[in-house]
């Protein structure tokens, strides 16, 4: 039987009294122990900042625990329900303030889901934010995982984060030179064609 | 450079045609103009989804009132235009429903404005209209909104470029995969042949999913007329 999805549709130019709330990009207060921000620019094919996209992530606690409380609207400061957004700023800058995740499965890296929308994106794309190796360990251990290992290293790179004084930076290039990798889950329905190779 | 006018852009439409493989929007579709640097050159990568992209964020009722379901009461006076009901059923790919799950709309007033700052539109604002909505499905999957029928409104991407009326909707399934931003219209919208936005979609039968129903079963009397409109979350996960 054919399953008929709903489509998507852009987010458009007007969703900034909508979808933002208070603290919706504080996954974790800022004073919290462990607390890091994730922040970073979301570019165009052009280099240019977007200044009206919105970004969600998704994600473990630091002890690799998939959250399964609600309050993400309305946040005791407590309660990790590992959801976030965040809007970009007029320099399409974007800020979370989150926890490093834990790695669900001992055998895989641990990442960040992302969903990305903007003006002029008539989908929302999906891609997966993953911390760097800590120092002292491992460093290849990243490129054994067999996702990661299939992209070529220099689409691979796109796919994690570096490192500031902070926590975590992610830029999302949205087309083009570096474009970050975008993601057809298995079976997933996508927009232009059949998922392809890297 | 003058901007194009709605005969170039339908023109260009018409070029591209009609697909009957695609589910989803082009991500490349020229006509709308913003699309031409913000869609990934590349194809999709696919994935197989770990732990993480399997679940999602719960909501529950310390995050939603169930106030927040009517925009008509979000002020003192009521809002100018025609009140109507929206409903309908979030559905997963298996058909079973969504429950308990966030709904979020957003919208431009009867006169066809957004209360937001950027909308330069020369129409009224509305003093008792703001045009969010939040809301919980029921445990069949179930959600229910009161509000106005949005009006069309002019933009800048061609000549002459009018929406047709539609209102925002944002939804969540149980995994991060099936989270959805789109689109709801109106039957019988004449400006929908003319919106490189509606034509992405370049499956008609698919672009149609995206129009709500006249329902007299959800209409009230006295009240308000009715609309349903019933999603199905994508996954194709339901195979693991």
């Amino acid at each position: 039987m054919t399953v008929e999805y709903t489509p998507g549709q852009t987010v458009g130019p007007f969703f900034g009294y909508a979808l933002p709330y208070t603290r919706s990009h504080e996954l974790v207060p800022p004073g919290h122990p462990g607390a890091i921000r994730l922040h970073g620019t979301v570019r165009d094919g052009d280099g240019a900042p977007v200044p009206d996209a919105v970004l969600e992530i998704w994600q473990a606690d630091a002890d690799g625990r998939l959250p399964d409380q609600p309050g993400s609207l309305n946040r005791d400061g407590y309660t990790f329900t590992g959801w976030g957004r965040a809007c970009t700023d007029n320099t399409g800058r974007y800020t979370f303030t989150t926890v490093e995740p834990g790695a669900t499965d001992p055998t895989r890296p641990p990442f960040i889901a992302v969903a990305v929308f903007a003006r002029g994106l008539l989908d929302r794309l999906f891609t997966r934010i993953y911390p760097p190796p800590a120092v002292g360990t491992d460093g290849d251990a990243p490129a054994a995982d067999p996702f990661l290992a299939s992209l070529p290293p220099e689409r691979r790179h796109t796919l994690f984060a570096g490192r500031d004084e902070h926590g975590l930076t992610f830029d999302v290039v949205l087309q083009g030179e570096g474009e970050t990798v975008f993601l057809a889950h298995a079976d997933e329905r996508c927009g232009d064609g059949a998922p392809g190779p890297a | 450079m003058a901007p194009p006018t709605q005969a170039e852009i339908s023109a260009e439409m018409d070029r591209i045609g009609t697909g009957v493989e695609l589910t989803q929007p082009r991500l490349d579709y020229p006509p709308y103009r913003s699309s031409l640097r913000r869609h990934p050159s590349r194809a999709l990568v696919a994935v197989d989804p770990e732990a993480v992209e399997r679940s999602g964020p719960v909501f529950g009722a310390r995050d939603v009132d169930p106030l927040d379901a009517d925009l008509t009461i979000a002020h003192r006076g009521d809002p100018i235009g025609e009140r109507i009901v929206i409903a309908g059923r979030v559905l997963d790919a298996r058909g079973r429903p969504v429950a308990g799950q966030l709904v979020e709309i957003w919208q431009a007033n009867a006169a066809g404005r957004y209360i937001h700052q950027r909308d330069q539109h020369p129409a009224p604002l509305d003093p008792n209209f703001t045009g969010t909505g939040r809301c919980l499905t029921g445990p069949d999957g179930s959600y229910r909104f009161v509000t106005i029928k949005p009006g069309p409104y002019p933009w800048r991407n061609h000549q002459n470029a009018w929406r047709p009326a539609h209102v925002h909707f944002s939804l969540f399934g149980t995994r991060f995969t099936e989270r959805l931003i789109t689109q709801m219209y109106f039957p019988g919208d004449p400006l929908s042949e003319f919106d490189p936005i509606w034509r992405s979609i370049t499956d008609p039968a698919v672009a149609a999913r995206l129009v709500a129903r006249y329902d007299h079963d959800l209409t009230e009397p006295e009240w308000a007329t009715g609309y349903r409109w019933d999603v199905t979350l994508g996954s194709g996960m339901e195979e693991q």
